[in-house]
């Protein structure tokens, strides 16, 4: 499995990086091979070297003539006018590429689902998933995207959590939601308060860890039960 | 002669059904290799003789880790994998994940590129309305429609061979566009097949829709209304039948397909016999949009200019398409990097299956089969 060598994944899109949040990021994956970005990075920034001597020059990021990519606009309807007066900084409206979305702090997140459900008419939640972004204090980005027949318009809602911290379910504003949580679960470990029959459905129930954590890796998985059901060194 | 009424007591039909029932619930373990469930899917069912009274789908055991494979590839690598999802409909997720991560590169296919896209994926839900026709049939005790739809089906992938080599996992499309030009006489091959294919669809019809038997057992089977549609997130053919208008290609168009007529075939009583009716109305319906596609494709370039090394800015983006089991959507998160920070599938069958329980439930188990087989599921698809 050539891709578990993976180097570990370069700064999160939306990272602000706090200064004391260095957790290491592939504790699971061999990182034997040397990181890809820190093996390009030195190439170009290596006749600068011999000039700059002595001085701690961190390596420039030569990124000249590519023109900036598109970023997040501050999105404004009535519906973000109204959530704003409501909950003032909590919140914060985006568009990217023509999406909206929503930045909600992680104690609005039961009020403002509701609020969006029952007064907006977002009555179809497309999909609930998660992002994990192990560098980040809080690590992980919880999405819900919903969508309303009335308006056929989508919004995202996001929201970030701590690794560990519960987040109360929505499976009784939008019954989907029962299997999309048991999902993210599954694949993230984040708790979901309230779901009727919080456990694993795509993996079998003695597995061990969350396989969409950017920490996890299959090499360490495979080599363990190798040792213990065969007893042998895994070859991996 | 024991006076009748002492005899009434001891036999208290009331008093005797709840003891009896109670004490009977029977659990019944259906699959995970079953021939009815479309592939590897395990239903716990709890019965109260031949009723169901809830049931427990126990799905993942095609679980590849799809999600976790992408964000070890480059997004042109991963490409091929969505074909191996919804392996009957495997144009339709190339083309929802090619979309998808145009939209985060902020490219558009050339116009050309978008009605082969259109004309494939078109072909791509007859076969996979085929495909569910002919198996749902055979589920139901009809054999026939099986070998007829298969018929007809394999002259769909000999155009999917002609023009990429595969006849299922496809990889018809690239990021940017097509790979390639269609082939000589593609446009002769696709007409033939509509000329071929319309009077077939009437004689699947024919078999089935006033066949006493067909009708008996869809009939009233399955029921769900529009309402338990929605907020189960269940789409696609099974929340038209309970009529409700929507389908993305018309509620939010991609590819090409503003540019053509058709209808949006709904249904009235949300039941396995009007979700059939939607499904056949949908094959014509496409054949309209092959007819226009073929007839107006326009020439130019197959390709956007894509550089060789993706790497798209920073940021996120979802984007579904209309595949033929519903809304097939992509939430990809890029970190800037060439592969993918996070690929969320959002499979309609897994979603669908959810309602299941809701729609089992008072009807016999035989009626399971039918709804199994009308949810029109892709285990592939449910556990990626």
């Amino acid at each position: 499995m050539p891709d578990e060598s993976k180097s570990p994944p370069p700064q999160p899109p939306d990272g602000e990086k706090p200064p004391g949040a260095e957790r290491p990021a592939t504790t699971g994956s061999t990182a034997s091979a040397a990181p890809l970005p820190a093996a390009t990075k030195p190439a170009t920034a290596a006749p600068e070297k011999p000039a700059a001597a002595a001085a701690t020059t961190p390596p420039k990021p030569a990124a000249p003539a590519k023109p900036a990519g598109p970023v997040p606009l501050p999105w404004a309807s009535p519906l973000v006018d109204k959530l704003t007066r409501q909950f003032g900084t909590g919140l914060e409206a985006l568009t990217y590429l023509g999406q909206n979305y929503l930045q909600v702090d992680r104690s609005l997140i039961p009020t403002v689902l509701q609020i969006l459900r029952d007064e907006d008419k977002f009555d179809y939640c497309v999909d609930i998933t998660a992002v994990h972004y192990p560098k980040r204090e809080r690590q992980f980005d919880v999405v819900w995207i919903l969508y309303s027949f009335a308006h056929n318009e989508r919004v995202r809602v996001k929201t970030q959590i701590a690794d560990g911290e519960h987040i109360p379910s929505v499976s009784s504003l939008w019954a989907t939601a029962n299997w999309l949580e048991r999902e993210v679960f599954d694949m993230f470990g984040i708790q979901f308060d309230g779901h009727p029959e919080l456990k694993r459905i795509l993996l079998p129930d003695g597995w061990k860890g969350h396989p969409l954590r950017k920490d996890y890796g299959i090499i360490q998985q495979d080599q363990e039960w190798v040792q213990i059901n065969l007893g042998i060194e895994s070859g991996q | 002669m024991t006076d009748p009424s002492s005899s009434v007591s001891h036999l208290d039909l009331d008093e005797s059904k709840k003891t009896f029932l109670d004490a009977n619930e029977l659990i019944l373990n259906m699959g995970p290799q079953h021939p009815a469930t479309h592939g590897v899917l395990r239903v716990i069912l709890r019965l109260d003789g031949e009723k169901v009274m809830g049931l427990e789908c126990v799905i993942g055991y095609l679980h590849r880790g799809v999600e976790k494979i992408a964000e070890h590839r480059t997004y042109t690598m991963f490409n091929p994998y969505v074909d191996r999802m919804d392996y009957v409909a495997a144009v339709s997720n190339g083309l929802g994940y090619c979309e998808a991560v145009e939209k985060l590169l902020n490219i558009e296919a050339p116009p050309r590129a978008k009605y082969i896209r259109v004309i494939l994926t078109e072909l791509n839900r007859l076969a996979s309305h085929q495909l569910w026709l002919g198996t749902h049939a055979l589920d139901i005790g009809a054999m026939t429609p099986l070998f007829y739809t298969f018929r007809d089906r394999e002259e769909i992938l000999k155009i999917f061979e002609k023009y990429c080599g595969a006849r299922l996992t496809t990889h018809a499309f690239r990021i940017g566009g097509c790979q390639y030009e269609t082939y000589e006489g593609f446009e002769k091959d696709v007409k033939k097949f509509l000329a071929f294919v319309a009077p077939k669809i009437d004689e699947y019809e024919e078999l089935l829709t006033t066949n006493r038997i067909w009708v008996e057992r869809t009939k009233n089977v399955g029921t769900i209304s529009a309402k338990d549609c929605i907020a189960l997130g269940v789409t696609g053919p099974v929340l038209r039948a309970s009529g409700v208008k929507w389908d993305l290609r018309k509620a939010q168009p991609y590819a090409a397909y503003k540019e053509f007529e058709f209808e949006i075939p709904t249904g009235e009583n949300g039941d396995t016999y009007d979700r059939y009716l939607v499904r056949m109305a949908e094959m014509r319906q496409s054949l309209r949009i092959i007819q226009q596609a073929v007839d107006g494709i326009p020439e130019g370039p197959i390709m956007a200019k894509v550089s060789k090394v993706m790497k798209p800015p920073v940021g996120e983006i979802y984007h579904s398409i209309e595949a033929p089991k519903g809304e097939l959507g992509y939430f990809i998160v890029s970190d800037g990097s060439t592969q993918p920070y996070r690929v969320r599938v959002r499979p309609p069958s897994f979603v669908n299956l959810q309602a299941l329980d809701l729609m089992c439930r008072g009807q016999l188990v035989a009626d399971v089969i039918a709804v199994i087989g009308t949810l029109d599921i892709v285990l592939g698809e449910v556990d990626r």
